[in-house]
């Protein structure tokens, strides 16, 4: 178990020190700068754009820029946001749990549909209700989910439609609640306001259907050829020969594999999700990470971007690092073979 | 979890009320366009932040009637000018306080110290604060260059102070009125130096404002509450909450559903439906900008004022404007809005006449001309759709046999390299500052097609020196006068198509008593009340 | 992972040598069986010969504005005309005729980024398991940075780098696909030399660049096949996400995506504009994904899945 956290390591901290040079030197890249944006129609003269870009520090010499950024991660220091001047770390941390939330209740609400549906397939294999819902998980996944958002928000959102769930945003506005944890189920939870629970449970619905709606479609696929792959094996037909029912063998096999389908399905998708949470937060004013990394790329500010870049990277290895560790845990198989 | 899940459904069924929670406090609930960037508004240069800070929490020594553009006094009293025109002394209004509030409680009322703190931080390099937050000050160093102007401020008494200036300058008080110059509380400011969180003073703010901060949750919502001992009377309004909502559309349907009570900027497109809808109302105003196309007149063929005319002559403004304001947008005739002083009615627009058009090109020896438009990537309040503003100029410049190819880069490029000249035609606007025919016409003068602020690159001897003039006299009507002309000089020259003046749309609940229009662009909720 | 194994598995089965036509006709066997395979094929047929032939069977031109016909609702529809069947756009333009040269866009941009990201994965990929050793690390690690960040994130930074465009969005989405493509080709070669044929072609004095194309790489093509499938539907997607977001193609280009982000606003006023390219960017994914589905199975008996 150490030689495979020590070997894991090491491909790790490469990787993460390409991702701070890649953070660091795209965003250099950027045509235009946050002076120049904020300036706007006024314009800025030359001198005053030089003295600016000095405040900054963008006056030294690139790789001591470099090995300042590096040297100031390694402290948990991001820099500074040009738009906000605050900490880009404070900056972050004040808008993760949101995206948390949202990703998780979306893979919650993939893992309820997609692992039944997926085992049904796989039972009833050949039934009109595998093709259907075949069908129907193959459109979920060609879904451009930034549609779908609109779509749904005409749909359940419009007064003039059905008018059931809140149009955006996390919470109703009318709710003055403390944001202790930054998750709002559980600050809604435990504040004294009555509705604000309710309000907040409302406001995740849409955003978690599109959200969850690919992996939803993957974690069905997945877990039905997984299930079609056991249902196949020697044990289960003799198991079967002898008598047992098939829900029986579903249920017990059932389990583990949809267990290692979820994991393997989250380990590999959450950058997906992460990528997915950009365009749901757009569409529905989520205040997450992704909505803020659009805004900061669109506003140039440097810090921000290349600070977030580098937490998101962390985030991705550090789940997949979790999901090989508890692969590895519920299939000691795989670890060996590794 | 899964009772959770549970929960979702069950919620759903059972018919969501949102925002149906009436509760005794009057909440008005504003769904802002964006994130402010903090809440000292020196440090920052959008509408969007001044909203969150100046407009309702501070006060300034001279303040905008509101929506209109008539001065008025603010924390000063009453205000003298010096013969000369070099000093002016402000008379402060006794028994002004700051906000109580969690953060801070304050031992003494508004004095001189305060003004000289708020003006001293963004001037001396040497202050205590300059630095803090970031401590560049785009108004005041930048675009109203108060460091070429002040020469002293001083305390007089505990209740006056006197500004005395370099040069005179017929727009100081105007300017002293815009949102950097607000009035902060010095004793504050001490006390979070002294605590060692400086930069806590721009997150957490205190004013004399009729609203006082109680917390902001980035990208969601910030919440503010009436001040109770306001200097000219509490607010109606208990509570102000800005529910952030950058997208128009969701924030139309938010308004529709109830859960907010006021959109600044509603969709174009939407603008039926909601006054259609008899529980909304639309307002509308003239907004104090103008759209323009600049041709560079240091390009051939655009130094010939032939080749300009004719290209405002085969310009269908009317259809343009149709498709690109929606109904949102007048076309203009001025580099001023009409809504300005100062603006000439005498003037007479280019006609859309492709055939003199055609006829003007001829004489100017203009055949097969292949130009480009540059469009801006982004919507500005004077310009919505500017790509869809330059497909409908291609067109229509087609006809008279010009071809133009349209560009468009990533704005900050686009408005540096329109600064240097690299365009042959460009699409931008202006927004005021502060209401003054100075802050326009000064797009067009000679110094400015020096820096590049004059996207023209026209510099014309006879409007420049009436342009001149009107700075340095005091006389209203004498500078009105000169900038009519002044106006009469440029139509002809045409150095600009001027398109538009847009229109600006609030869409609001029928529950909302007395929301006035902020001719500068403000969004301003003293004196707002909500009915039920 | 699991799909690296297969491949090593799979291509431990020689492949017999038969004749091309036999080698079809199998394909089509296993193909046909899949009946949504056949229908995703002939959407996917369908659509290609609307991109192709748009000129000519779109009713207008996609660009040519009728100010006197502004958001013109479909046809059926009260205040809808024949001429314009799926309406108007916001400066009169023809919808359907946008949709359908906006086809092209879709293709093209599906097209491009797998010949980009195919060619540049194969080649680092199948040089990286040939020359092992340090290359290989750098390679790998590389292809490491790209995957841990978000595709979506990774494309935004690099076209706002880049410059807003079809063309720079094509090339971002290739990039972000590279790593897929570089670890199926690395896992492949690095299994194939090990074999006897390749030694014996060593010996036999094949080039390096002979034994890594002509040698490995057919035997590696499987995978590669199927992994391309899938990135085609993905690329139409991720490039419309860019143009919903404003920086895939730009406007007048009728890209489905960018159309979307265009019509956004009018999105209560009218559905239109706002539905019909959404539809056209799933059912084309769709067809896409069933074809794939199909090309999967026929491909790789042995990974029979959905």
């Amino acid at each position: 178990m150490l030689r495979f956290i020590i070997s894991k390591l090491g491909v790790l901290i490469p990787t993460f020190l390409g991702v701070t040079l890649i953070a660091f030197s795209f965003i250099r890249m950027l045509p235009g700068d946050p002076i120049e944006l904020l300036a706007g129609e006024r314009g800025v003269s030359p001198e005053r754009h030089a003295q600016l870009m000095a405040d900054l520090g963008f006056d030294r010499p690139i790789w001591e820029q470099y090995f300042s950024f590096l040297w100031g991660i390694l402290q948990g220091d991001f820099g500074v946001s040009f738009t906000s001047r605050t900490p880009v770390l404070e900056e972050f941390l004040t808008r993760f749990p949101a995206t948390v939330e949202l990703a998780g209740c979306a893979i919650i609400f993939a893992a309820l549909i997609g692992l039944p549906a997926g085992i049904i397939a796989a039972v009833k294999r050949g039934s009109a209700f595998d093709h259907t819902l075949m069908g129907i998980s193959l459109a979920g996944y060609s879904m451009p989910i930034f549609w779908w958002g609109l779509l749904l928000i005409i749909l359940f959102s419009s007064p003039d439609m059905l008018g059931l769930t809140p149009v955006s945003g996390r919470l109703s506005a009318l709710f003055w609640i403390d944001q202790d944890t930054g998750f709002m189920l559980i600050d809604a939870f435990v504040s004294d306001e009555k509705g604000a629970f309710k309000s907040a449970v409302s406001h995740l619905i849409l955003p978690t259907i599109v959200l969850g709606t690919i992996p939803m479609a993957i974690i069905a696929r997945q877990t039905r050829s997984a299930m079609l792959e056991v249902l196949g094996e020697d044990y289960v037909r003799t198991a079967k020969a002898k008598g047992l029912s098939p829900l029986r063998i579903v249920g017990v096999h059932a389990l583990r594999n949809a267990l290692i389908t979820v994991i393997t399905v989250i380990g590999l998708q959450v950058g997906v999700l992460l990528a997915g949470a950009i365009l749901t937060e757009t569409i529905f004013s989520w205040p997450g990470i992704g909505k803020w990394m659009i805004d900061s790329i669109s506003r140039r500010d440097y810090f921000a971007v290349q600070g977030g870049i580098v937490l998101i990277a962390s985030i991705v290895m550090t789940v997949n690092l979790l999901v090989d560790f508890m692969y590895g845990l519920i299939n000691p198989r795989i670890l060996h073979r590794r | 979890m899964i009772k959770r899940g549970l929960l979702a459904t069950a919620a759903l069924a059972s018919m969501l009320t949102m925002g149906a929670v009436t509760a005794e406090a009057k909440t008005f609930v504003y769904c802002s366009e964006g994130s402010p960037e903090g809440f000292t508004p020196a440090l920052y240069t959008s509408g969007t932040s001044f909203d969150a800070s100046s407009r309702n929490i501070y006060n300034r020594l001279v303040e905008f009637e509101r929506g209109s553009t008539i001065m008025q006094p603010g924390l000063a009293e009453s205000w003298e000018v010096s013969e000369d025109g070099l000093s002016y002394t402000f008379k402060l209004r006794p028994g002004v306080k700051f906000h109580t509030t969690k953060y801070f409680t304050p031992s003494r009322e508004l004095n001189a110290d305060d003004v000289l703190f708020s003006f001293n931080r963004q001037w001396k390099a040497d202050h205590p604060y300059h630095k803090v937050s970031g401590g560049t000050y785009e108004y005041f160093s930048g675009y109203v260059s108060f460091p070429d102007i002040l020469q002293t401020i001083e305390k007089v008494d505990d209740l006056t102070v006197k500004f005395t200036l370099q040069k005179p300058d017929a727009a100081f008080i105007s300017k002293i009125a815009i949102d950097f110059a607000s009035i902060h509380s010095a004793e504050y400011a001490q006390q979070m130096m002294d605590a060692g969180s400086p930069e806590k003073f721009d997150q957490e703010p205190i004013g004399t404002g009729p609203f006082q901060f109680v917390s902001y949750q980035k990208d969601a919502f910030i919440r503010y509450q009436a001040n109770e001992n306001y200097w000219s009377g509490r607010a109606p309004l208990d509570k102000l909450v800005f529910a952030i909502t950058p997208d128009a559309q969701v924030a139309y349907q938010k308004l529709a559903a109830g859960e907010c009570h006021l959109v600044p900027y509603p969709n174009q497109a939407d603008l039926a439906a909601i006054e259609a809808n008899k529980d909304l109302t639309v307002d509308s105003q003239e907004g104090m900008n103008v759209g323009y196309l600049a041709f560079n007149t240091e390009k051939k063929p655009f130094d010939d004022k032939r080749v300009r005319q004719a290209l405002n002559y085969a310009m269908n403004k009317e259809s343009i404007i149709k498709a690109v304001f929606q109904g949102a947008g007048n076309a203009a005739k001025n580099p001023l809005p009409p809504t300005l002083w100062g603006y000439n009615e005498e003037i007479q627009d280019y006609p859309y006449d492709p055939a003199k058009a055609k006829a003007l090109l001829a004489e100017a020896g203009v055949t097969e001309l292949s130009t480009n438009i540059w469009a801006m990537p982004v919507k500005r309040p004077y310009n919505p759709n500017a790509r869809r503003m330059a497909e409908l100029i291609q067109a229509d410049w087609a006809n008279v046999g010009v071809n133009a190819e349209i560009v468009s880069m990533e704005w900050g490029e686009y408005l540096s390299r329109s600064q240097k000249g690299d365009h042959d035609t460009v699409l931008l606007g202006w927004t005021a500052d502060y209401p003054d025919p100075d802050n326009f016409l000064s797009l067009l003068n000679c110094a400015s097609a020096k820096s590049g602020g004059n996207r023209a690159r026209w510099c014309h001897k006879e409007f420049d020196d009436l342009f001149q003039e009107a700075v340095k006299v005091s006389d209203p009507e004498k500078r009105t006068q000169l900038y009519e002309q002044a106006q009469a000089v440029f139509k002809e020259e045409a150095p600009w198509v001027t398109v538009a003046h847009s229109v600006v749309h609030k869409a609001m609940s029928n529950k909302v008593v007395d929301f006035r229009i902020d001719p500068l662009g403000g969004h301003v909720f003293y004196g707002v009340d909500l009915e039920e | 992972m699991s799909e690296v194994q297969n491949t090593a598995e799979q291509s431990s089965v020689p492949e017999q040598i038969s004749p091309l036509r036999q080698q079809f006709r199998e394909f089509w066997f296993y193909f046909s069986e899949n009946k949504g395979a056949v229908v995703g094929l002939f959407f996917f047929l369908f659509i290609v010969f609307i991109a192709l032939f748009a000129d000519l069977i779109a009713p207008h031109s996609p660009d040519q504005q009728n100010r006197d016909f502004i958001l013109i609702p479909p046809f059926w529809q009260d205040g809808g005309s024949i001429e314009f069947l799926l309406g108007t756009d916001a400066v009169g333009r023809d919808l359907l005729s946008r949709l359908m040269h906006g086809s092209r866009f879709s293709l093209f941009a599906g097209c491009i980024v797998i010949v980009i990201s195919l060619t540049f994965g194969v080649l680092l990929g199948l040089s990286a398991g040939y020359f092992r050793g340090f290359y290989e690390v750098i390679v790998m690690r590389v292809m490491d940075v790209i995957l841990s960040i978000p595709s979506l994130l990774m494309a935004l930074v690099l076209v706002a780098m880049l410059g807003p465009g079809l063309r720079n969005a094509m090339i971002a989405i290739s990039i972000t696909y590279l790593p897929h493509y570089v670890r199926l080709a690395r896992a492949s070669a690095v299994a194939e030399s090990a074999r006897d044929y390749v030694t014996a072609s060593k010996v036999a004095g094949a080039g390096t660049m002979r034994l890594m194309l002509v040698t490995i790489l057919p035997n590696c093509m499987a995978p590669l096949i199927v992994q391309a499938s899938l990135s085609f539907s993905t690329a139409i997607l991720d490039t419309a996400a860019l143009g919903f977001l404003g920086m895939g193609a730009q406007p007048p280009a009728s890209e489905w995506g960018t159309m979307l982000a265009e019509a956004r606003e009018f999105i209560l006023s009218a559905w239109w504009v706002v539905t019909f390219p959404g539809i056209a960017i799933l059912l084309t994914v769709l067809a896409i994904n069933l074809m794939g589905d199909g090309l999967r199975d026929a491909l790789d008996p042995k990974m029979k899945r959905s």
